[in-house]
């Protein structure tokens, strides 16, 4: 773990402090153009956190299992602890701080999650909110067990589920634009 | 966990990811989607200098019909082949299969290819790719050539693939009408199959029986000489000597085989 605060300004980088080989990496993040130049090793999690500050999205396993480090690339989401940062130059990525909407500055995702309590320690909340954003983005009225294979990436491991499941459903509902969505058996695991 | 230092190397074309691999040899590795290679990395199981990006070469994403092949370029997503009409009319076996790798941000990120060359016996695709008779195709300095399936793997992550080839498609025959099934056995959704059985046309392939995925040769023969179900299931064991790990002792590994394999006779029947 970085032993600077999350307050602490972006960490100065000077390519001439490594000795191993870099590459100047620049990509776009909520819509800001961002450019740094990484080892080629860099992880597009750790180019998301300490180069840009943006601690939001978490690493969590650091094995692919977990998701709690998802992110949008080009709208998909992916695992940014398996994405190397120089595979994401050029395109663009969403964090979970790019989300906002018309709840008090909150996404419908983002108000389900606090509507429903969607969450307990919060650590996987980041990727929860990512991957359901993901979600609704393909399929804006899901059913509870589409909901439940579109998170089979997302381990949390206080709320068991439910209140998760309640909280995309709810986001789904009132989501402009969106039918409301029919949902027998919802809630079935 | 960090990949040890490499050489990030992108390229625009097979021809440019085939001279970087002769020039750097051993000390180079192909990276696609890289969610086979990188979590190996993570681990420093592996440890290349130099890593050839094949990410920007957009032709070796692409799914088409030749003439009654359906082929596959080795760098198309499993999202988008497991969500394509035309694999879904030609090969359906292929897109289920696809659709049940890893979970949805690995299917944003891995490719169909990358995951047939990383050869582990417990993935879906390659034993999919297996009982779809499919042919693989690599292209080298020479040029292109073709490698039957059957003589595709070798070992754990050991494939035929040459030291300066790359794997640019997959050809699937169409298949015949004689119904499929897949019956992947897993304890947690997103996991590697403990065992897993696919039937196509007279195939029966098994992932995680063997230090490749293998062919479940009586069983073959016994449902050709029109066994029933149960009878073709009960020797779809035979001749392995299955792993045994964390997931499932090498007995529990036998039973799952025979008892999916009865499972995905009954299903492929009802699909004729």
């Amino acid at each position: 773990m970085s032993a600077l605060s999350p307050m602490s300004p972006a960490r100065p980088v000077s390519p001439a402090s490594t000795l191993h080989p870099t590459s100047r990496v620049e990509m776009r993040i909520n819509g800001d153009t961002v450019a740094h130049e990484v080892e080629d090793r860099t992880l597009l999690v750790h180019f998301i956190r300490e180069y840009e500050r943006l601690t939001g999205t978490h690493v969590g396993c650091d094995t692919s299992n977990c998701g709690a480090c998802t992110v949008l690339l080009d709208g998909d989401a992916v695992k940014s602890c398996t994405v190397l940062a120089v595979q994401a130059h050029d395109h663009e990525v969403t964090t979970v701080e790019g989300l906002s909407g018309p709840f008090d500055g909150r996404s419908a995702v983002q108000e389900g999650f606090r509507q429903c309590h969607g969450l307990q320690c919060g650590y996987c909340t980041p990727g929860m909110l990512m991957a359901s954003t993901a979600l609704l983005a393909d399929k804006p009225s899901p059913s509870a067990l589409e909901v439940r294979h579109a998170l089979e990436g997302n381990l949390c491991r206080c709320t068991g589920y439910q209140m998760i499941v309640d909280s995309v459903l709810w986001a789904a509902d009132h989501t402009s634009g969106a039918p409301v969505a029919a949902s027998p058996g919802e809630g079935a695991p | 966990m960090i990949p040890a230092p490499f050489r990030h190397l992108p390229v625009d074309s097979v021809d440019s990811a085939i001279a970087a691999l002769a020039e750097y040899g051993d000390e180079a590795k192909l990276l696609a989607g890289g969610h086979s290679l990188l979590p190996i990395m993570k681990l420093r199981l592996a440890t290349p200098s130099v890593l050839v990006d094949l990410g920007p070469v957009a032709s070796m994403s692409s799914i088409r019909m030749d003439a009654d092949d359906l082929v596959i370029g080795a760098g198309t997503r499993h999202k988008d082949v497991q969500n394509s009409q035309l694999v879904a009319a030609a090969a359906p076996l292929l897109a289920y299969a696809s659709s049940l790798v890893g979970d949805p941000q690995v299917r944003n990120r891995g490719t169909i290819g990358g995951s047939v060359v990383h050869a582990d016996p417990a993935a879906d695709l390659p034993c999919a790719v297996l009982a779809l008779n499919a042919t693989l195709v690599v292209q080298g300095i020479n040029g292109r050539r073709s490698i039957g399936v059957d003589e595709f793997f070798l070992g754990f992550w050991t494939t035929a693939v040459g030291e300066h080839e790359v794997l640019v498609e997959i050809r699937v025959p169409r298949q015949p009408e004689t119904g499929w099934s897949y019956q992947k056995f897993t304890t947690r959704s997103q996991d590697w199959a403990t065992v897993a059985v696919a039937v196509s046309g007279g195939r029966i392939t098994l992932a995680s029986m063997a230090e490749t995925p293998v062919r479940a040769r009586s069983a073959e023969a016994a449902a050709a000489a029109g066994g029933r179900a149960d009878q073709v299931g009960a020797l779809a064991d035979e001749g392995t000597a299955p792993p045994a790990d964390l997931r499932a002792s090498s007995d529990y590994r036998r039973n799952l085989a025979r008892v999916l394999t009865e499972r995905a006779l009954v299903e492929a029947a009802q699909r004729r």
